[in-house]
């Protein structure tokens, strides 16, 4: 008798050991590639990631409450692999770049257009199999039928200072009907960028991949390099890293609460929070000499250290942003014209932030109990105590006040982890090189934030993957705005905030 | 509302005090806008900003400048939403392949005089992104530039610098 397929990651990995990462790896066939692709859609695991390296396709999973975390493998056969995406639609647009950057097929991929090849690259990308035929670049939007429809077309270049995309609105009058986002414009082609780089090189490359959670991917680079390498960062650096992945959670979450007050039209409200963001900045500026602390988190420790006058300014920071902050969360709570924008406006339901994993503000304003900190602690973290900002409604208002929670949190946390900072050295040594894998997960502002490298003998990286918490947010936007008004649309999209650059990578 | 409208009213205002513009802005400026007849702009800029590939860092930075504290308005400098009403062409990023179109038609959407300000130094030379497939070059390989901007990001107070030297030379 053939065995069952086996659909639960929990039920593959029983009696296997994690690596330092965390993360269990496991060879397996076909067959049971697709039984997990179904357990991801029947929820009896998250999917964190999915890549192409070498000869194999590879699918990182979650369970939090088993706090189980596994990288599975399936050889390509013919290069190809079965589609995720045919059973478990949160991995089509994954799937889609991994056609174009590889020329690697996914077998029953149910949506065969481009995604990150606009036909546009002179020469093809490094990663691309050489017998891989280059593809009709030719895009057709999904189509939507009935009387009075039509089309408003958004991007790539917007009306404000926003990254570049292309939203495509079906509407009926006000109402819109569809909307089809199509992105890939910012695609820098960084995985192949990385590979053959040295590990400085590449650290600094990881920074960039979005601009504005530089910290959290540094930070998740440098956990990935460390786990490859059996690097031990020394503890003052760990806490520093804490201090800093929590200013800039800080910065963006102040900021994000006054742009969706402005996107309601109430400007005194942006005014006062950038006035915030500005004060954040500035301090990490004074502390770690750079206001987005850029290229400050490096494999093996931190490249800047935290004065006594610093930490006092960090703490005096940290007086004026909770009196001031405060301030603003009352005139939100107590408007009426502010809530009547935000309350019931661009719903995410519970299920479908579920099924796409989505993690941050959006999933945990959707219910799902998702927090890289809380689930699978990792550095600072591990001994730090805090409550999840959880919601259930759902929408832009619920996704508000998530924020305002982890403003509250990320000030305590910070004040913790003052008081535990111990002097110290900044950087331990690097072990010797040796051909190595290390994957990690670190909770930028947006959300979980997943990278892998493997590196060869001469500590060079041989395969660069990061996949961006908007990779899974994006598309539940898809399905916030339906049935809003367009005019709603700068409101649903400024209380996602997804990352252009870090999707597109 | 009221009590924060009436707190805000008594603290008086955050702004800093006017910078001078930029000496390296003045002296790039001086090269590349030459003898050019200076159109009469009254001491204002209309600007158009274009990602045109970045890592959406400088965007932050560009913001900020907007922020009560640089205030970048009360110097004439003005975020508008279409090239049809700019003056001048903000652009950051390595310029990707997939954004090179986009950014050469909202070019051309522009009236003339127009003025380019390539921010950043990815927009300068593509900075760690020099020598992918997906990158096309640095914004002078696509476009005109007039003022480069450098940093990553530059901070606030140094985009302003270079503005303000934009709005001297354009309106001397």
């Amino acid at each position: 008798m053939k065995r069952p397929v086996p659909t639960a990651a929990a039920a593959l990995a029983t009696k296997l050991r994690a690596g330092p990462d965390g993360f269990i790896r496991l060879q397996i066939d076909e067959r049971d590639w697709i039984g997990l692709a179904m357990g991801c859609a029947q929820g009896l695991q998250d999917l964190l990631a999915l890549w192409v390296d070498d000869d194999a396709a590879h699918m990182g999973l979650g369970v939090p409450a088993l706090k189980l975390r596994i990288i599975v493998s399936v050889p390509l056969k013919r290069g190809s692999f079965p589609s995720v995406a045919k059973n478990h639609p949160a991995a089509c647009r994954l799937e889609r770049s991994i056609r174009d950057l590889h020329g690697v097929e996914p077998k029953g991929l149910p949506d065969q257009r481009n995604w990150m090849d606009h036909g546009k690259w002179p020469s093809p990308p490094p990663s691309l199999k050489k017998d891989a035929a280059r593809r009709d670049a030719a895009y057709a939007f999904l189509a939507t039928e009935g009387e009075g429809l039509h089309q408003i077309a958004v991007g790539p270049v917007h009306a404000g200072i926003i990254e570049p995309g292309h939203f495509r609105f079906s509407v009926n009058g006000e109402a819109v009907v569809r909307l089809e986002e199509r992105f890939g414009y910012t695609h820098k082609g960084i995985a192949a960028l990385c590979k053959g780089a040295d590990i400085a090189t590449a650290a600094r490359i990881a920074a960039r991949i979005s601009g504005d959670s530089t910290v959290a991917y540094s930070y998740a680079y440098a956990l990935a390099i460390e786990a490859a390498l059996k690097w031990r960062p020394p503890p003052r650096a760990i806490l520093l890293r804490g201090i800093m992945a929590e200013i800039e959670r800080l910065s963006h979450h102040v900021n994000d609460v006054g742009a969706i007050c402005n996107d309601a039209s109430v400007v005194v409200l942006h005014a006062h929070c950038t006035l915030l963001r500005e004060d954040i900045l500035r301090t990490a500026n004074q502390c770690f000499g750079h206001r987005m602390m850029m290229d400050r988190i490096v494999p093996g420790g931190v490249a800047a250290d935290l004065s006594a006058a610093g930490a006092e300014a960090i703490q005096a920071l940290l007086a004026r942003c909770a009196t001031n902050f405060e301030a603003v969360v009352r005139v939100y709570d107590e408007a009426p014209s502010l809530q009547d924008r935000t309350v019931s406006t661009g719903n995410v339901s519970a299920e479908l932030a579920r099924r796409f994993g989505a993690g941050g503000h959006v999933g945990r304003a959707s219910g799902r109990a998702f927090d890289t900190r809380l689930n699978f602690p990792y550095g600072p973290y591990e001994a730090l105590d805090f409550a999840m900002a959880l919601h259930a409604g759902g929408d832009v208002d619920a996704r508000v006040w998530v924020r305002i929670e982890e403003v509250r949190s990320s000030m305590a946390l910070i004040r913790q982890m003052l008081k535990l900072l111990v002097p110290g050295p900044l950087m331990s040594v690097m072990p010797r090189a040796r051909a190595s894998e290390g994957a990690a997960m670190v909770e930028g502002f947006r959300g979980d934030i997943f990278v892998t490298v493997r590196l060869d003998d001469r500590a060079r990286l041989v395969n660069f993957y990061a996949r961006d918490p908007s990779c899974f947010q994006w598309p539940l936007l898809e399905a916030a705005i339906e049935g809003n008004i367009v005019a709603d649309f700068p409101l649903c999209n400024k209380s996602f905030n997804c990352s252009y650059s870090g999707h597109d990578m | 509302m009221r009590s924060l409208l009436f707190k805000s009213l008594l603290e008086g205002s955050a702004v800093i005090a006017p910078p001078q513009p930029g000496s390296a802005a003045v002296t790039e400026l001086a090269e590349t806008l030459g003898q050019q007849a200076h159109a009469r702009l009254g001491r204002s800029l209309a600007i158009r900003e274009v990602d045109a590939g970045s890592c959406n860092g400088c965007e932050l930075e560009i913001h900020a400048i907007n922020n009560p504290v640089y205030d970048a308005e009360r110097f004439g400098l003005k975020f508008v939403a279409s090239p049809r009403h700019a003056d001048v062409l903000l652009v950051t990023g390595p310029v990707t392949w997939n954004m090179r179109q986009a950014l050469e038609r909202t070019y051309a959407a522009m009236p003339s005089p127009k003025w380019v300000v390539a921010l950043g130094d990815c927009a300068a030379n593509c900075g760690v992104f020099t020598g992918s497939y997906a990158c096309a070059g640095a914004v002078k390989d696509i476009i005109p530039v007039d003022l480069h901007i450098g940093g990553c990001p530059p901070p606030p107070l140094k985009i302003l610098k270079g503005l303000l030297a934009l709005v001297n030379e354009m309106t001397k």
